[in-house]
């Protein structure tokens, strides 16, 4: 297998990202200063935590002072140069799995994510099998012959027999 | 002595209903009428006694008769008198009661209205009603009395229904207030609607159980209980609409749906209420699925329950649940025994509830109905595991899980899309039979119309792929529900001669049910649109800004002019309210004045958002912080929500739908009968 060759502008890219945080972090307090993380870079990672307090909220909505200081420190968090990886992480040690929107997919938590469709698709199985038997032709004496109409015609169905009939009629 | 009076007529309304059910079931099994009417007059003196309970409460709520525990929990004296009374149902006691109030005004609706016709079943449903109120009242009764009052015991303050030895009645100076989200005026109609919704389910549930035990399976109880179960599907779909946007206006996160715990509580009877309402119509027009009928009504029923008890167990703690009592494990019997009950009822009548008919074509009207029903009950699965597997986990490995939007949106997404294709098509097919070519020949102009708008989205608004199918499918439900009022009417146009809006207007007054269904069908692709629109092109903001300063997001720039707090004190509320100034691309628009009220008795917050409203989108601004000293700054936070208002609109279209098709009909003898088909009598046209 041949690795697929980087092409030379990604070269530049590491390159200067790793200058970048390397500057980043030898001027840590200097450099946070001047680049302090926007609310909305702040948010679009509280939007992906849950108050771990307030539960069924998301961090980046939630009203309490709590949330605010938890906003506050994922400020903090990314002035210090860490990703949003390492953030959600420091969260889940700190809180436990329940700060994240999903539950992770591990052990008993995988039961949150098969079962749906286990019993969806168990549903679709027994419909289909089902139609199946259903449209099977019953016994010859059961069928009186090509437009049987089985069951009481309502009116509804009269209505419209009689309305399809009258759109045949017309052209 | 009025708390004890209240208490005193809520205990005589509990035994007046155990007699109600009591009379009734001996009067069944010894086949003695007298009986059976004492309990149907038992049963009528229910409502006008819980009336007077209530209105003994209601009283206490509006003087600030403080010394009552529920009343100081809910009320202060600086809430207006309307939301005093309203805070009937803002509080766990009360609720439960309105509960049972509602119950005992539906089950004498129905005693009163055609008891010789229904003869047979109504004791049966007396029976049903009164082990609900039962449970309902003896809720209040034992665990969560809304006439308990304060003492004083050795200078200890304990509330108590009784008086404990040597204890004086203790009146706090004020109330607690009712939880200020709760003081709006969507709050004010939204429980009511969503009550009304549960509890009108208990009625089709209570005539089911009643074809089950007198063995009457054949379609009476469908046809009997087919309009109570429209209103019940109405009150709950306007309860949940109301919900979502009350929880629009205020909880100020710029949504109306999150995916909540509580929120899905209620969504899940709306989901076999809905399921319900479609495979009913295959048992009227086939004869089939009468076990499967009984399930979902059974099912619909246990989740109205469920849901009651989700939300006032405090099982779950969320935005909704301002509730936490000990009546969890009762609910929890409660649920468990009626369905073992309905179950086991269902299973005794098993072979004689076997359908009639045989399936035709997997195209067929009732095919595609039942895969409606896969879909309903697919999403059902998806909520029902997403609301329960935290509690499990809890409870099996001791950790707290959160299940969030994410998990909900990925799972439920296609099958509502799913659920929009069948809307476009079901309804073109025939009961009995379709092919693909009669479906093809029907469909194809409304799907080649929706390809049409669809690409012309994709070059003029969005590339985005979830959103374009979920277009080309809202289009596609829009384009061939339209075809089909337009085939109808000019049906009657060509063979009666009468103008366009006339032929449409008696072709939908023949068919109520048929054409309000279809209005329904529209309102709820124009809802998917607003829906499609937030979910997918929602964008957001959020800055801090000086006086002056703006913040700008897609068309629209905000521009900060000035802030006030002040207090008011006769509502013991203070008000920080921002103005600014709202330019869309340029050009100036109006103001907007997003603010926070905080109010002192419950010590809490509450954000209003400003709001500009357009068909295009709606910009959505919150007041998030503001510098209290100098004045000049503060901290704002912006959405667009494309799209939005379409979800508003088609709310209300579905009401007028709802309402159309559930509108009594003249009664049937006094239409004149003109039933001769004969293909060239003109006369005896369909659209006549």
């Amino acid at each position: 297998m041949k690795t697929k060759k980087l092409p030379i502008t990604s070269y530049w890219l590491i390159t200067l990202t790793i200058v970048l945080v390397l500057a980043g972090l030898h001027y840590k307090t200097a450099f946070a200063q001047d680049t302090a993380p926007t609310d909305d870079e702040v948010n679009a990672i509280a939007k992906q935590l849950f108050c771990p307090v307030c539960e069924n909220t998301p961090l980046d909505v939630c009203p309490t002072e709590a949330c605010r200081q938890w906003r506050e420190l994922i400020r903090q968090m990314l002035a210090e140069g860490k990703s949003e990886q390492e953030i959600k992480d420091y969260f889940v040690a700190n809180y436990g799995a329940r700060v994240l929107a999903e539950p992770p997919r591990t052990g008993f938590n995988w039961l949150v994510y098969i079962v749906p469709p286990v019993l969806i698709l168990a549903g679709a199985f027994i419909l289909f099998s089902a139609f199946k038997e259903w449209t099977k032709p019953r016994n010859a004496e059961a069928g009186t012959g090509q437009d049987d109409e089985a069951g009481v015609p309502s009116s509804d169905d009269e209505y419209i027999r009689r309305l399809e009939e009258e759109l045949k009629n017309r052209k | 002595m009025l708390a004890e009076f209240g208490f005193g007529v809520l205990l005589i309304s509990f035994i007046t209903t155990i007699y109600s059910g009591l009379a009734a079931f001996y009067g069944v099994q010894n086949k003695s009428s007298a009986l059976v009417e004492s309990a149907r007059r038992a049963q009528l003196l229910i409502f006008p006694l819980l009336s007077i309970a209530a209105g003994v409460l209601i009283y206490m709520l509006v003087n600030n008769r403080f010394d009552v525990a529920f009343v100081y929990e809910v009320t202060s004296k600086s809430m207006p008198t309307y939301l005093k009374v309203t805070a009937w149902w803002g509080g766990q006691a009360g609720s439960l009661m309105f509960w049972a109030w509602l119950l005992a005004a539906f089950t004498s609706a129905v005693t009163l209205r055609k008891w010789d016709r229904d003869l047979e079943f109504l004791p049966w449903v007396i029976i049903v009603s009164a082990v609900t109120l039962t449970f309902f009242i003896g809720m209040n009764i034992f665990f969560e009395n809304p006439f308990t009052r304060f003492w004083t015991v050795n200078g200890q303050v304990i509330p108590s229904m009784f008086p404990p030895a040597g204890a004086e009645v203790f009146t706090p100076q004020d109330g607690n207030g009712l939880n200020p989200l709760l003081r709006h005026p969507g709050m004010v109609i939204h429980p009511p609607m969503l009550y009304l919704g549960f509890v009108s389910y208990v009625i089709p549930y209570s005539f089911a159980i009643a074809a089950l035990i007198t063995g009457r399976t054949d379609d009476r109880w469908t046809r009997i209980t087919r309009r109570w179960s429209l209103w019940a599907w109405l009150f709950l779909s306007l309860g949940l609409v109301l919900g979502g946007r009350w929880a629009y206006d205020v909880l100020g996160w710029g949504g109306y749906w999150g995916w909540d715990p509580v929120e899905i509580a209620a969504f899940m009877p709306w989901l076999t209420g809905t399921a319900f309402l479609h495979s009913v119509m295959i048992q009227e027009k086939r004869g089939m699925l009468k076990h499967w009928n009984m399930i979902l009504i059974i099912l619909t029923y246990a989740l109205v329950v469920f849901g009651t008890f989700l939300t006032r167990s405090g099982v779950l703690s969320s935005v909704h649940s301002f509730a936490n009592s000990p009546i969890g494990p009762f609910f929890m019997g409660y649920v468990a025994l009626t369905l073992v009950v309905s179950v086991a009822l269902l299973i005794k009548r098993w072979p004689e509830l076997r359908g009639e008919t045989e399936m035709k074509s997997m195209l067929s009207r009732e095919a595609l109905f039942l895969l409606n029903n896969l879909l309903f009950m697919g999403i059902l699965v998806v909520c029902f595991w997403g609301v329960i597997s935290p509690l499990a986990s809890e409870l099996f490995t001791g950790t707290k899980i959160t299940v969030g939007p994410p998990y909900y949106e990925r799972a439920t997404g296609p099958l509502f899309a799913g659920l929009l294709f069948l809307m476009a098509v079901a309804p073109l097919s025939a009961w009995g039979h379709s092919t693909i070519q009669t479906l093809g020949r029907a469909l194809w102009k409304s799907a080649a119309v929706a390809a049409v708008i669809t690409v012309l989205l994709a070059i003029f608004y969005t590339q985005n792929g979830y959103a374009l199918v979920g277009f080309f499918l809202i289009a596609f439900v829009i384009s061939a529900t339209t075809h089909e009022f337009w085939r109808g009417a000019s049906a009657r146009m060509s063979v009666q001669k009468e103008n366009f809006f006339t032929a449409l207007g008696r072709l939908m007054g023949r068919n109520k049910r048929r054409y309000g269904g279809y209005i329904i069908h529209i309102s709820m692709a124009l809802m998917a649109i607003g829906i499609l629109g937030i979910e997918i092109f929602q964008m957001e903001t959020q800055g801090t800004i000086a006086a002056g300063e703006s913040l700008e997001l897609a068309e629209y720039r905000v521009e900060y002019r000035e802030l006030a707090s002040w207090d008011d004190f006769d509502s013991g509320v203070n008000y920080t309210r921002s103005v600014v100034d709202i330019y869309e691309n340029g050009i100036f628009i109006g103001q907007l004045f997003p603010r926070i009220d905080y109010y002192y008795d419950s010590q809490q917050n509450m954000t209003i958002p400003g709001q500009h409203a357009t068909f295009r989108d709606d910009l959505y601004i919150l007041l998030v912080d503001w510098q209290p000293v100098s004045n000049n700054g503060a901290t704002f936070k912006i959405y667009v929500n494309p799209l939005v208002n379409w979800l508003w609109i088609g709310s209300f279209t579905f009401l007028f739908g709802l309402i159309f098709a559930a509108w009594p009909d003249k009664d049937p003898a006094d239409e004149p009968v003109r039933r001769k088909v004969s293909h060239g009598n003109k006369q005896a046209s369909a659209a006549d």
